[in-house]
């Protein structure tokens, strides 16, 4: 006993008398010093954290051999053996900077980020519905951000000098053929699905990923939401119609399924604001989708979504080769989209991503041209006039199987690649006048196989290396497309994106069967951007060159139906895009202004030369403001847009000179639009009630400018028909109710 | 009788070593807890407790005290932050923390509250954008801490001093807030800490947040 008590208390006091003291500096591989690291002799006490010079010093009374650990989030680690004797001794510490998602620059020329995931968010999905020219239409907000055009007369998304058809949408990868509404001559349709479907989404106006394809102009991705936080029951009641859903997750919170019902019937709405056309059909949609999302066991996630719509319309307009007689347009549609999804880790860093989709559609179109009693009329001389009654039935199928195979490697390099394949049947039968049937098929199995890489040179400096690979069938040609973008951080957080790419598409199904054969569009993308973001303020502009080739001409079928003939169009299209967004400013203010200058021509289709086509204009910009007044308990959104006129044209088939020509042009009126609106949330705040009410009013076109999109010319005279809004202004109520959810934590966050 | 007395002199040993070990412990976490109210006034001394909690852990091994308060300071350190592109970091230094705590000490009621700490701090960054997600994963952990211990008077602390500065019209401020801090604040008269080194604190930030809504 008395051994023990003495050698202890021999080794207290040798302990006491021999500490040492270790000092030194942390500092990066650029010598600038590092605070805050912490320092410390491995399974010790001892330790201490550097000071704001990087400097160091502490005591420590272990001998013999040890390890020192010096750590500090963000930088590699660093472990060093050390001996320690009866003397101190002077370290100096050298550790790397990390490249982390925290600090990498961010590859984002070209592209829009809305969600919640990156840091390069510039709008949310709740941006979108209180966005008042919106009026709860993803591509509708869209139209807010710079290189989007604001045509009014058809739906879709015209971005940069480039047809709607140019632009093409994807669900989780997946590619939407009827995204929009079946179009309706001069009224613009609307996307079909609901901006709360979405937790992310970007919009790409240019240079966009190798994993996308077969769009000359922009890429608009959409990545649905995962499980949702509570069951919960919805009810929706407005001018335009009547919806019910539920969502229900599971107990264990690893699976959920749901289903919507909505009904639409614009025949109230019709009754009160009146409308150009003369509907003897109200717009009447019924509408199911039904989802279920199941969280596997490694983290991924299995998700479906099937949607189901039927509607119909009939409407009068005056016909525009004749002072009395009438136009009747009817339309019975039916459309279905179906997708699955499996996102899973699959172990050593790899992730599985992989898709199924299939969707149809059918539109079934009757157009007649009647007198001032609506009767049929047939009129055969001249001929023209008896061609305006026809049916047209077409229908569609579509199909597509998708894999992607994405591997992490270190410092957040990632190398992706994969594969797509594309079915499409498209059948169409054309009635005319006499009863004769014609009809057209088209089928294509589109192949794709693309590689990307994300390579990070330093946290500073990255690029994005991809190349796409495609066939097509029914053109009977191979694509390659090779994309790249580079990204440089500045030191004030600021960046600065170059990107280079090739993209290809294939002719609109609705000029095949080419009569020749044709082979893939092409259009060349260059791009230079500069952003600025931080989280209540962000700047971004870019300045873009597009160059268009092997651009599909059309001309006369025996049947008088305008159908590819060659790939020798060419065009471009060269402009400058500012974003300003602000949410600090002004209390409770959220603003953002757009500016586009866009100077684009092109030849294509039956464009008898290089001219700036009617859909785009050299000025667009706009203004959106929101500001919730938290006592009134009412967000109040107004969204100011201006274009500057656009051409128009009418283009004749000349038989003397066997061409087309320009019989008459002009330029539209400036583009003028202010809209409103108000959000009520009334059970705001009160805790513990069951249900949530939203009240929402919206106004557009509030002071009533007058609006032209464009103009028509008749087939057989040359009457001039102005192609406008269909009402003056259109005003929506409607009343939104949730149940078994508070959502009161939601509003507050999404206000503050 | 050589063989016990082997045997003893063994035990005594082993335990006058692990007493040693212990008051050395004890004596070093003592010595960072008496430093705590000073270090909360500037995130640099703050940090340097967070290192030295987490080498007292490092080295202790079993303890999951220093530990949790390594995280406690850690994610006091993230709300300090002003630079809100370096909170996410140190929230997740806090997380790698207390997830050391977690697995010395699983389902304990002090642990899900830093746990809802670090949520909130993440949230903080971006509250539009990450309310869904960090917003109810906080509002999850402090149910959990509530249901772990009853007798514990900090997730009512929390949950009251998120109360507070919520605004009015959203069913938050004073007149909310205050039924839960005086619930917090019954159950820290009736609290009592395991020992002197198990938390113990948030008394009088309790008591402050009432006065001030009175």
């Amino acid at each position: 006993m008395k051994f023990v008590f003495s050698w202890i208390l021999t080794m207290v006091s040798f302990i006491g008398l021999a500490q040492v003291t270790i000092k030194g500096k942390m500092t990066d591989t650029k010598n600038k010093p590092l605070a805050g690291g912490s320092i410390s002799i491995k399974d010790s006490y001892d330790g201490t954290t550097t000071d704001s010079l990087g400097n160091f010093s502490f005591f420590t009374s272990e001998k013999g051999n040890w390890v020192l650990e010096a750590s500090l989030s963000g930088y590699s680690s660093y472990v060093k053996n050390i001996t320690i004797g009866s003397k101190g001794f002077e370290l100096n510490i050298v550790v790397k900077e990390l490249i982390t998602e925290l600090n990498a620059v961010v590859i984002t020329a070209g592209a829009f980020e809305a969600g919640d995931k990156k840091k390069g968010t510039v709008l949310t999905p709740l941006d979108i519905v209180t966005t008042a020219s919106a009026d709860g239409d993803i591509t509708g907000a869209l139209k807010t951000l710079p290189g989007t055009q604001q045509v009014g007369e058809t739906g879709g998304l015209f971005v940069r000098g480039g047809t709607a058809a140019e632009s093409k949408i994807y669900i989780d990868g997946n590619l939407v053929n009827n995204f929009f509404y079946s179009s309706l001559p001069g009224i613009a349709s609307r996307g079909r699905f609901n901006p709360f479907l979405f937790k992310g989404t970007i919009f790409s106006a240019g240079g966009y990923s190798a994993l996308y394809g077969q769009a000359l102009s922009s890429a608009l991705i959409l990545e649905s939401t995962d499980l949702p936080e509570k069951t919960e029951a919805n009810l929706s009641v407005s001018i335009i119609g009547v919806g019910t859903g539920i969502q229900k997750l599971a107990k264990d919170k690893k699976s959920s399924w749901g289903i919507t019902y909505n009904f639409t019937h614009l025949g109230l709405a019709f009754a009160v604001i009146k409308q150009k056309q003369d509907y003897y059909k109200n717009p009447v949609f019924h509408e199911a989708d039904a989802n279920f999302r199941i969280r596997t066991k490694r983290g991924g996630m299995i998700k479906y979504y099937g949607y189901w719509s039927r509607g119909t319309v009939g409407y009068r307009t005056a016909d525009i080769d004749s002072v009395t007689l009438k136009n009747a347009f009817e339309l019975n549609n039916l459309n279905t989209y179906q997708n699955i999804n499996l996102k899973e880790n699959i172990g050593m860093g790899w992730k599985l991503i992989t898709g199924l989709s299939f969707s149809t559609n059918k539109d079934d179109i009757a157009n007649e041209l009647q007198d001032a009693g609506n009767n049929k009329q047939n009129i055969t001389s001249p001929v023209g006039y008896a061609f305006k009654n026809f049916n047209l039935l077409s229908k569609s199928y579509y199909a597509q199987a998708r894999l992607v195979l994405e591997k992490k490697l270190k410092g957040m390099n990632t190398v992706r690649f994969g594969s797509d394949y594309f079915y499409s049947d498209e059948k169409a039968t054309y009635t005319l006048y006499t009863g004769s049937q014609y009809e057209t098929k088209l089928k294509d199995y589109l192949y794709a196989a693309f590689v990307e890489t994300d390579f990070y040179i330093s946290k500073d400096i990255a690029a994005k290396l991809g190349s796409r690979l495609e066939h097509s069938k029914q053109l009977n040609e191979w694509n390659i497309a090779p994309r790249i973008s580079l990204a440089y951080k500045f030191k004030n957080n600021s960046q600065a994106s170059i990107a280079y790419g090739i993209f290809f598409q294939t002719p609109e199904s609705k000029y095949q069967p080419a009569a020749f054969g044709v082979g893939f569009a092409k259009a060349t993308h260059y791009i230079l951007q500069y952003q600025r973001i931080n989280n209540f303020r962000s700047f971004r502009t870019e300045l873009f060159y597009k160059k268009y080739n092997n651009l599909f001409k059309t001309g006369m079928d025996n049947f008088g139906r305008d159908v590819a003939v060659n790939n020798s169009g060419t065009g471009y299209a060269k402009g400058i895009e500012f974003f300003w967004r602000d949410k600090k400013t002004l209390k409770n203010v959220d603003y953002w202004l757009s500016y586009s200058y866009l100077d684009t021509k092109r030849d294509y289709l039956n464009f008898p030369a290089l001219m700036a086509p009617n859909f785009a204009a050299k000025h667009t910009a706009s203004l959106v403001v929101k500001k919730f007044v938290l006592p009134l308990k009412t967000g109040f959104n107004a969204s100011y847009t201006f274009a500057s006129g656009r051409p128009y044209y009418n283009l004749k088939y000349d038989n003397l000179l066997d061409k087309y020509i320009v019989a008459d042009a002009g330029s539209t009126i400036n583009y003028n639009n202010l809209g409103f609106s108000i959000n009520y949330l009334p059970n705001l705040g009160k805790q513990g009630k069951k249900s949530f009410i939203v009240w929402v009013l919206s106004v557009s076109n509030i002071l009533g400018q007058k609006q032209i999109f464009n103009y028509n010319y008749g087939s057989i005279t040359d009457n001039k028909q102005l192609v406008g809004p269909t009402s003056k202004r259109f005003v929506y109520i409607g009343c939104f109710l949730s149940f078994g959810v508070d959502r009161t934590q939601d509003a507050i966050n999404n206000n503050l | 009788m050589k063989k016990i007395f082997f045997a003893a002199v063994f035990i005594l040993t082993a335990q006058f070593v692990m007493a040693q070990g212990s008051e050395k412990y004890n004596n070093a976490m003592k010595k960072n807890l008496e430093l705590m109210t000073e270090a909360f006034k500037n995130p640099e001394s703050l940090l340097a407790l967070a290192n030295n909690f987490e080498r007292i852990g490092e080295a202790e091994k079993t303890e999951w005290l220093p530990f949790y308060y390594a995280a406690l300071c850690q994610v006091n350190v993230g709300f300090m932050e002003a630079d809100k592109s370096k909170t996410d970091g140190i929230a997740d230094k806090a997380t790698s923390l207390i997830d050391k705590a977690d697995f010395l000490n699983p389902k304990n009621s002090e642990i899900s509250c830093i746990k809802s700490m670090i949520a909130s701090c993440h949230m903080m960054v971006d509250p539009m954008q990450r309310y869904m997600q960090y917003g109810a994963e906080s509002s999850k952990q402090l149910q959990a801490a509530m249901q772990q211990d009853p007798a514990n008077p900090r997730p009512e602390l929390l949950i009251g001093q998120g109360l507070k500065y919520t605004p009015e019209q959203f069913g938050g401020g004073c007149k909310t807030a205050i039924v839960q801090l005086e619930a917090s604040m019954k159950k820290f008269v009736a609290f009592t800490a395991a020992s002197l080194l198990h938390p113990n604190w948030g008394k009088e930030m309790t008591m402050k947040m009432i006065d001030e809504c009175k």
